[in-house]
């Protein structure tokens, strides 16, 4: 499974259609103020469907920037990427929401659910955006968080649920407009360790039906989770290869103690 | 994104902090609530002042006694003799939209009864002055044409009159000195009241026979005025034009000279009234509209506030697929929806407030549909323009700064 730029090259050759993410020589700088920050220096990575990739590098390694650009919240100063076959850099600011909407699911740290919200509205949000009528939307986001094991917090507010709770919620907002890659920023960053296993259970099962995830992480527990790890320092990725001895989720929550909750 | 779905969202918004929605409204409320009442109040005393000139007679016109200048000095209103008792037979002879007329002059008299005195205006006409004036009477009658030809003394006296010289006495029939000569009331007047357009008092007055006040107390055979009464509002304009060719041609005067008489026109003084009534119309709204539009400031003030605490909402948002266009939208039809809420409760406001003012100060106040409707719209475009800056402003965020704004 470990790819490396020459062989992410010859496979965007080839025109795999299997290839979701095809990203070459992405350069990404930032004016500030006199001097230029090189935040990506000549990034390339290929990702095909239903990958489970941890993002890993210490702050400063360029790996938030890659996430942005992977997210299409920020285009790449040189380079091309390609999702899905379309050439995201040369898109409008509109264009790019509409990609965000259907084609990408967002999983923060920091969850960013609505506050004063029900979590089944919380989830309903993006199909707003999404021009799909208000009773599909709404069947879309039960099933969703009935996904994510939520099937009975519906009506919850954010404030009536624990952290991993409102990750869940967080993840079934992401699926809810069936997207192609689910981008997962830090997602166990607030979360204790028992509640961060139950959150990869719940990414690895996914992954098992067929949905391409892409993790940031810095614990190296958590990137282990995954199929693959592609390690960023200084703007470039130092390391990308395949996770070895992958525990499954499930099984190490038997392992850990039972918390209160 | 279809409209409803903004407004559901903008909704829900709002209701999230219903306590700083509710005092941002309470500015439009106030704004537009003050903007009804001071309209209501200023259309009320037009529509009162107008009706106060329809009861004067709204076709009536009044010609006077010009001036004369004798030897380079001036003599004054009314100083000229050349207004005489043809000129009146002449006008409901030869013009055509004068339907009636009244003669008359008119003196100052000193008038006791008992041991009360008064002075008060004199005025001598004829019985069909009455009807031109639509003046009925609240007791008695007038005096008669009968009255007229045998210059008896009788007369018709005004409210103002009969309060300070007969108090709780029944005057029909008493007899007042009037300049030391014995009078017998026939009638009293109806309170016609102060006239907003004439400012002053019309009830102070009497009414004896023209010939009565010509022989026994002004010794003046010549006319101080004439009322005449038009075939309609619209014909007064006409009649005007008609008196006034009319009296130059039998008074002899020279094309180019001044007129020695005026005529004046009721309709002509109602449009200067109702233009007085529009002015301090726009002056209330306008005093009024200045709190409308601090209660836009607050409102862009609250949306300033909102979308900077909402930050990480916008990134949120921007980040799931809402486009500029959409959050922009979303800020801007919050504003519109505090700014309409705020209006539709202020014209409440408004209304309550006119119905107070008509309670406790007893004026009049009318409030028309058309303001009600100008004062939705005109509330719905303070939530657009001091909406459109927050709105654009959040519109604006980067979605990557504002997801990581603390």
């Amino acid at each position: 499974m470990a790819t490396t730029a020459q062989s992410a090259a010859s496979l965007a050759a080839k025109q795999n259609h299997e290839t979701v993410i095809e990203i070459q020589d992405v350069h990404k700088y930032y004016e500030l103020g006199e001097t230029r920050v090189h935040a990506l220096r000549g990034v390339s990575v290929s990702i095909a469907r239903a990958e489970f990739v941890a993002i890993m590098g210490s702050s400063g390694s360029g790996k938030s920037t890659f996430m942005n650009i992977l997210g299409c919240l920020d285009k790449p100063s040189a380079g091309r990427y390609l999702l899905e076959g379309v050439e995201v850099s040369k898109l409008t600011k509109k264009e790019l929401a509409t990609i965000r909407n259907h084609k990408i699911g967002f999983v923060f740290q920091g969850f960013n659910l609505l506050s004063r919200t029900t979590a089944l509205e919380n989830v309903e949000l993006p199909t707003l955006y999404a021009r799909i009528n208000k009773s599909e939307g709404e069947k879309r986001s039960r099933e969703a968080l009935a996904l994510v094991g939520l099937a009975d917090r519906m009506e919850h507010f954010p404030s009536q649920l624990s952290g991993g709770q409102q990750q869940r919620v967080a993840i079934a907002r992401a699926l809810v407009n069936r997207p192609s890659i689910l981008l997962a920023d830090e997602p166990t960053g607030n979360l204790d360790s028992r509640t961060s296993v139950e959150i990869m259970d719940i990414f690895q099962k996914l992954n098992d039906e067929g949905l391409t995830i892409v993790l940031v992480t810095h614990e190296p527990d958590i990137a282990n989770f995954a199929k693959r790890s592609i390690q960023f320092r200084d703007g470039k990725i130092r390391r990308d290869e395949a996770v070895q001895n992958r525990p499954r989720a499930a099984e190490v929550i038997k392992t850990l103690p039972t918390l209160e909750d | 994104m279809d409209l409803l779905a903004i407004i559901r969202i903008a909704m829900r918004a709002l209701s999230r902090n219903k306590m700083r929605s509710i005092l941002t409204m309470l500015g439009i409320i106030i704004g537009v609530g003050a903007v009804i009442a001071m309209l209501g109040v200023g259309q009320g005393a037009r529509q009162t002042m107008q009706e106060q000139i329809q009861a004067m007679g709204s076709n009536m016109l009044f010609v006077g006694a010009g001036t004369v200048t004798r030897s380079g000095m001036h003599m004054g209103w009314g100083s000229t003799k050349s207004l005489v008792y043809d000129d009146m037979l002449a006008i409901l002879r030869e013009c055509p939209a004068a339907h009636a007329a009244a003669p008359g002059s008119s003196s100052n008299g000193q008038v006791v009864f008992g041991n009360d005195n008064w002075a008060t205006r004199l005025n001598g006409t004829e019985p069909q002055y009455f009807d031109i004036r639509n003046w009925p009477f609240q007791e008695g009658s007038g005096f008669t044409q009968d009255d007229v030809i045998m210059a008896a003394n009788v007369a018709a006296i005004g409210e103002t009159v009969r309060k300070n010289l007969f108090g709780a006495t029944d005057p029909i029939g008493q007899t007042l000195r009037i300049n030391n000569l014995p009078f017998r009331v026939t009638g009293v007047l109806a309170p016609k009241g102060t006239s907003a357009a004439m400012s002053d008092d019309q009830d102070d007055i009497i009414l004896i026979p023209l010939t009565t006040l010509q022989k026994k107390v002004t010794g003046q055979p010549w006319l101080r005025w004439i009322m005449v009464s038009a075939i309609s509002r619209e014909a007064s304009y006409a009649a005007q034009k008609q008196i006034t060719l009319l009296l130059r041609d039998r008074h002899h005067i020279r094309p180019g000279a001044d007129d020695d008489f005026f005529v004046r026109n009721l309709a002509d003084m109602a449009d200067v009234a109702d233009e007085a009534g529009r002015v301090m119309t726009l002056l209330l709204a306008s005093i009024a509209s200045v709190s409308l539009i601090v209660g836009g400031i607050g409102i862009m003030n609250i949306m300033l506030v909102s979308v900077t605490e909402r930050t990480r909402e916008i990134g949120l948002r921007m980040a799931i697929g809402a486009t500029e266009a959409n959050v922009q939208q979303q800020f801007l039809i919050e504003a519109v929806v505090l700014s309409l809420m705020g209006g539709t409760i202020g014209i409440l406001f408004g209304l309550g407030a006119s119905y107070v003012i008509t309670q406790t100060l007893g004026w009049p106040v009318l409030v028309s549909p058309i303001v009600i409707v100008i004062a939705v719209l005109f509330s719905m475009a303070v939530g657009v323009f001091f909406g459109f800056y927050p709105a654009r402003k959040a519109a604006q965020l980067d979605p990557i700064e504002a997801l990581r704004y603390e």
